[in-house]
């Protein structure tokens, strides 16, 4: 597929290309929402909205607060069935799946307000985003067989190896619900993980954090693409971290897309400036 | 002194029962957030099973019970699909309604189908002839169904704790009781998470019966009612949703029964085993072992 060329003038908004077209142009996108929608009632919240993530690709999606961001993130793990368009994972539709075979299929997320499973230990929450790859029946699991042993023995040592993602083995045992608000975070996103995403959704994985917890999570963020291989989506209101490493940015308003492209693109365009500030006295011709 | 004790242990084996039934219901609420009424009439589909197994094709008792198991599970699954599954999403009142309307629905087909009449149960836990061991010249006596009651609902207990804390179909049905969206979202199939439950709580629900009956050994379609009802009882005393709370609930309130029963009155015992019911609700309303539940804002 010939992606156009990001014209010099900024336009927005690009046709339904990679967020950066120079990025991943000879590989199929992981994720393309086409015409994307849905209504709650009389009340459009998301509308047209188009856009690719490369394979690797660090995407931002931004906009005013009310703007449809989550929204996007709920349509896009099935928490919503959308009324328009369609979402394409790895090329394939998500049309008639549950939420649960979406995340089988490789989107995970995390949620802009802490959703663990705060009385289950830490190892317990990784353990369960490795529900589908842990394999042994409910009889093996009853009655103990050998097949039980050997896979719970896997998945313990392979959420270990999550968990050391963020230096966290030593609270392994703990009860998720008891853990600072930094490390829960960061667990949401190590459980996340173990689903063995393609996509992972961050929902503003920097809230409440301060600027030096943010920048180490700036840097893991882009460990976790480089070790994993995997395309991230996040949401996030801390331009400095959205700027920083996001490699293309989404911009969304009232639920439509007002811009699309790289930082720069994004940083200087007046469309983005105007709906996060308001409009110029003399723009706006009165 | 040994009266006391013969009462004692009495009061535990009916408790004991009380308790696997009421890890049904505490189970089925800790993850569906819903009151499966027609519980306690799947304990008395199962002990129909069970005596029609043994006493008309003269199968074993063991075999009895595991084809009851496996009818009562199937029962418990199809019950899910057909009547509680499509009103997921509506008001909780409704499920309930419907739960009740189920109990009615087994009780009348059992009606139908066995007739009101009552059907001895055959006492199956003999050995050797003896239907139990007998202490201090026969003044202390332990019948074997006792002994395998109180046997069965400990295994029970040790096998269902280990499922839920150790095994990944345990950890998924945790999950799914605290966040069923987030569960989702981990990739957990939150329909299938439930059928399983009501599948494990069905299949005990016959062993329950199997148990109960050869205590108290008349079968009739309404059997299974009263027990449910004191069942869901002892789930809420011991604080609903919580296993090691099932089985406190379930033995408290199988001692106090048999207490009340041979200390006060027959006739009350039921009334005093409501009344303890409401003191304990009224001290502390989410039962003896039950969560503080926080409401999500």
């Amino acid at each position: 597929m010939a992606m156009p060329k990001r014209e010099p003038t900024k336009l927005v908004p690009v046709p339904s290309t990679s967020i950066i077209p120079e990025r991943d142009v000879d590989k199929a996108p992981i994720l393309e929402c086409r015409h994307l929608g849905i209504d709650f009632g009389g009340l459009t919240a998301v509308n047209d909205f188009d856009m690719a993530i490369g394979r690797t690709e660090i995407a931002g999606l931004i906009g005013p607060n009310g703007a449809g961001k989550t929204t996007v993130f709920n349509l896009l793990t099935k928490v919503y069935q959308p009324t328009r368009g369609n979402i394409l994972l790895d090329g394939v539709s998500t049309q008639n799946m549950s939420t649960a075979q979406v995340n089988k299929a490789g989107i995970a997320r995390t949620f802009q307000n802490i959703r663990l499973f705060d009385n289950l230990s830490v190892e317990d929450n990784v353990k369960l985003g490795l529900h589908n790859h842990i394999h042994y029946g409910m009889f093996q699991g009853l009655f103990r067989l050998p097949g039980y042993w050997k896979e719970e023995r896997r998945a313990h040592e392979r959420a270990l190896e999550l968990l050391s993602i963020f230096d966290m083995e030593d609270m392994a045992g703990a009860k998720a619900g008891s853990l600072p608000y930094g490390a829960q975070r960061r667990l949401e996103i190590v459980r996340a993980l173990a689903t063995e995403p393609k996509l992972l959704l961050l929902d503003e994985p920097a809230a409440g954090m301060n600027p030096s917890e943010t920048a180490e999570l700036m840097e893991n963020i882009v460990k976790i693409r480089d070790t994993f291989q995997i395309a991230i989506l996040l949401i996030e209101h801390d331009m400095s971290l959205v700027m920083g490493i996001c490699e293309g940015i989404c911009v969304l308003n009232f639920g439509q897309i007002i811009a699309k492209g790289s930082p720069e693109d994004i940083a200087n365009n007046p469309v983005v400036i105007e709906a996060y500030l308001g409009k110029k006295k003399e723009d706006t011709g009165c | 002194m040994l009266t006391f004790l013969n009462h004692l242990i009495s009061g535990i084996s009916l408790g004991s029962v009380y308790a696997i039934i009421a890890l049904g219901y505490t189970m089925v609420y800790g993850i569906a957030k819903m009151l499966n009424f027609a519980h306690g009439d799947v304990i008395m589909v199962g002990a129909y099973v069970c005596f029609f197994m043994v006493s008309s094709f003269g199968l074993h008792p063991i075999i009895g019970i595991l084809l009851a198991m496996v009818v009562c599970t199937l029962l418990g699954i199809v019950i899910e699909r057909l009547a509680y599954k499509p009103l997921r999403q509506a008001p909780s009142l409704a499920v309930l309604i419907t739960a009740i309307g189920m109990s009615y629905f087994l009780q009348n087909a059992a009606q139908l189908l066995w007739t009101s009449n009552y059907k001895m149960f055959p006492a199956f836990f003999t050995f050797g002839g003896k239907n139990g061991v007998s202490f201090f010249d026969g003044r202390l006596n332990l019948s074997w169904t006792t002994i395998v009651t109180i046997l069965a609902c400990l295994v029970i207990m040790v096998v269902l704790t280990l499922f839920t804390d150790k095994t990944k179909l345990g950890k998924a049905m945790r999950a799914c009781s605290e966040d069923k969206g987030a569960a989702q979202l981990m990739g957990i199939n939150v329909n299938t998470t439930i059928s399983v439950t009501f599948a494990i709580g069905s299949a005990l629900a016959a062993v329950a019966g199997v148990l109960l009956c050869s205590a108290y050994p008349t079968l009739m379609p309404t059997t299974g009612s009263m027990p449910g009802i004191k069942a869901f009882t002892a789930a809420v005393f011991g604080g609903i949703g919580s296993i090691p709370g099932a089985l406190l609930g379930g033995i408290l309130l199988g001692i106090i029964e048999i207490f009340a029963k041979a200390y006060i009155s027959t006739q009350v015992s039921d009334a005093i085993v409501f009344a303890v019911l409401i003191i304990v609700l009224l001290v502390k309303p989410t039962g003896l072992l039950g969560k503080q539940i926080r409401e999500k804002v």
